[in-house]
């Protein structure tokens, strides 16, 4: 039995049972971040490569992984035995994304036939939900843009996300791969914002029927008369041509299930809270007895020091009589 | 709002996901060049992402320390889950019973007041209310000779292991409709055993080793040619166990067969002669002895003053002969 787990053997019909309940808080803690939730918190991304890389999409998935710095977990060593479009290579697939509890996933690999592929997928309950493969094309990195450094957006902002094209509406493929982008770019869903700390917008425009045009800016917000700001877009971060090559789409029923959300159930009542039309919100806080005897007085009172002095006399006096009375021994 | 003048160019606005989607676009014909293209993207772009500015800056903000803080509405692109709905935990037996009776749950002081002491105690833990500790005398019924602390004792065991019990197939039973909580997991501990229900032995790493060595041993090659496994330890003790002497050998100073015999002998006979002396023990039991009386007899003058030692006679420091000879009597002397 290891020592991080609590067990309580029982011997049961025929199969002997045990429960294993975590001993630390910390696991504990970790166990209920990785339970189902009825509301979801933002999706972890796992960037992963196969076989073999070209320099190009080395800095490819580099810089997704920046972009997503908070939710993201990169592999570096090559997977060989990752293939996402056949049916028995998604099992490394699947067991990654159960160790690391990631549910979206960048697979990158370079071959003759695919140069420069990138895989992009989900997973439901950690098995692979839908799939949408691109070829990268024409990759400008984040340092070959010049632009004033100043601008640059913060890690973990939430982005702004445009989608230009009516290829978005009408191929499948691309709509497909709107909605992937669209979860991958995503970050968490929030339900309050700072309005002074945005400051990137992704910007995809369909240039062809089965090409997206992906860029990277920083949002500049400038002076105009009303309440809302005029809206400037520079390019900072990494742009690429996205050229769409295969995808599988999710089976129905799956598509059903994953798209089910529960009604919204009634929030639960803080404790001790109530809200007043007139004073607001009203906490209250529960004071134990003052104990007045025990409490240590700040300054020294008269009373104490004049004890004090009393107690050394005393002690002082008794010296003394014990020594004469040796003395007299 | 003046980009929306236009009534066909009504752009898809999603504020909760920051995102604006413009479903008329499209290129006539690609631009010649690469920056044109870039040009014409970013413009499309800052149109949509000022119209989802529009309405973000215009929702009901309150100040913060950072800068103004808007409260999002809900996303309207349905996106799907990455993980299923969490099952709502089925009811326990007990539940269910109390249920059927209409049992209702009461709430519990967590202090009891106890009779016996006169104080407030808890009613689980550490100083608890009715401990089995705490009872000094039970009275002895005439019937039977149990001992009755004893049989507390069981009884509570047996409480507690029911209640185990329970609560696996509570778990059990949540957990085969995929509704287990979130910190409990369970483990098989051991495969279904026909026949006796022992508990299987765990097997040593020595065991294995041992066991893979003989295995190792019985194939034809004697185990010499097997492929080894990456860290798997050669074996200990390799080729024959025991060496035997050869049939015919030459009966010279290096006989073998002559040296064994010999050894053999000597240590047979050597025990049971009394007339052979172990010279180095009789040494040191000899200078043990005489050590110890001239210890004594230095405790005792060390009570005394030591200015009488000066009067006693020199101890004549003899010469040890080495000849013992019938010194084997010696061996008998007890003193």
């Amino acid at each position: 039995m290891s020592n991080n787990e609590q067990t309580l053997r029982f011997c049961s019909s025929a199969i002997m049972m045990r429960i294993k309940t975590p001993k630390n808080g910390r696991v504990r803690r970790e166990l209920e971040k990785r339970a189902p939730k009825l509301v979801e918190t933002g999706k972890k991304t796992l960037i992963l490569q196969g076989t073999k890389t070209s320099g190009t999409l080395n800095g490819v998935l580099s810089e997704i992984y920046h972009l997503k710095k908070g939710g993201a977990v990169r592999f570096t060593r090559k997977n060989d035995n990752i293939r996402p479009f056949e049916s028995g290579g998604e099992a490394s697939l699947e067991f990654f994304s159960l160790k690391t509890d990631c549910s979206l996933f960048v697979y990158g690999s370079h071959s003759k036939k695919r140069p420069n592929n990138l895989v992009i997928g989900r997973m439901y309950d950690h098995h692979v939900y839908d799939l949408v493969e691109v070829g990268v094309e024409n990759f400008k990195s984040i340092e070959s843009f010049n632009y004033d450094k100043k601008m640059a957006p913060r890690v973990g902002s939430k982005p702004f996300i445009a989608f230009v094209g009516e290829g978005f509406e009408n191929v499948d493929e691309l709509k497909h791969l709107k909605e992937v982008l669209l979860d991958l770019l995503r970050g968490e869903v929030v339900e309050n914002i700072n309005l002074a700390g945005v400051d990137r917008a992704y910007v995809c425009t369909a240039i062809s029927l089965n090409k997206v045009y992906l860029t990277h800016c920083a949002l500049r917000l400038k002076k105009s008369g009303t309440v809302v700001p005029r809206m400037e877009l520079v390019e900072v971060g990494p742009s690429m041509d996205l050229v769409v090559r295969r995808h599988r789409l999710p089976n129905e029923g799956l598509r059903k299930e994953a798209m089910r959300t529960a009604k919204d159930q009634p929030k639960k009542k803080v404790k001790n809270v109530s809200s007043d039309a007139i004073e607001g919100t009203i906490g209250k806080i529960y004071i134990p007895d003052q104990k007045v005897g025990d409490v240590a007085l700040p300054n020294k009172a008269k009373g104490v020091k004049r004890e004090r002095r009393e107690a050394k006399k005393k002690e002082a006096n008794e010296r003394a009589s014990k020594k004469q009375r040796e003395e007299s021994e | 709002m003046a980009m929306e003048t236009e009534s066909q160019k009504a752009f898809h606005v999603d504020v909760g996901n920051l995102l604006a989607f413009n479903p008329f676009h499209s290129f006539p014909s690609l631009p010649a060049s690469r920056d044109e293209l870039v040009k014409e993207c970013l413009h499309e772009g800052t149109k949509l992402v000022q119209a989802v500015a529009d309405s973000l800056f215009n929702l009901p903000s309150s100040e913060d320390v950072d800068g103004p803080l808007v409260k999002l509405p809900p996303p309207t692109t349905k996106l799907p889950r990455e993980k299923h709905l969490p099952k709502p935990k089925p009811p326990t037996k007990w539940e269910e019973f109390a249920k059927k009776k209409g049992i209702q749950k009461r709430k519990k002081d967590k202090v009891v007041w106890d009779e016996q002491t006169g104080t407030w105690k808890r009613r689980f833990g550490y100083d608890r209310v009715n401990d089995d500790k705490d009872i000094p005398i039970i009275e002895a019924k005439m019937t039977d000779g149990v001992d009755p602390f004893a049989k507390r004792q069981d009884e509570k065991k047996k409480r507690v292991e029911k209640q185990e019990k329970n609560r696996l197939q509570n778990l059990k039973q949540a957990a085969k409709i995929g509704a287990l909580p979130s910190h409990v997991q369970l483990a098989a501990t051991a495969l279904p055993i026909t026949g006796t229900q022992a508990p299987p032995k765990k097997v040593t790493k020595d065991e294995l080793g041992n066991v893979a060595g003989m295995a190792a041993t019985s194939t034809a090659s004697g185990g010499k040619f097997d492929r080894k496994l990456p860290g798997e330890k050669p074996a200990k003790k390799q080729g024959k166990h025991r060496k035997f002497l050869p049939v015919v050998e030459g009966s010279g100073i290096g006989s073998r067969e002559k040296e064994q015999t010999e050894s053999v002998l000597n240590k047979l006979i050597s025990k049971h002669s009394h007339e052979i002396l172990n010279v180095g023990k009789a040494v040191t039991m000899y200078n043990v002895k005489k050590e110890k009386k001239a210890r004594n007899k230095r405790n005792q003058e060390g009570k005394f003053s030591s200015a009488t030692n000066k009067l006693k006679p020199k101890k004549l420091l003899q010469k040890k002969t080495g000849k013992k000879g019938p010194v084997s009597s010696k061996k008998g002397k007890a003193k």
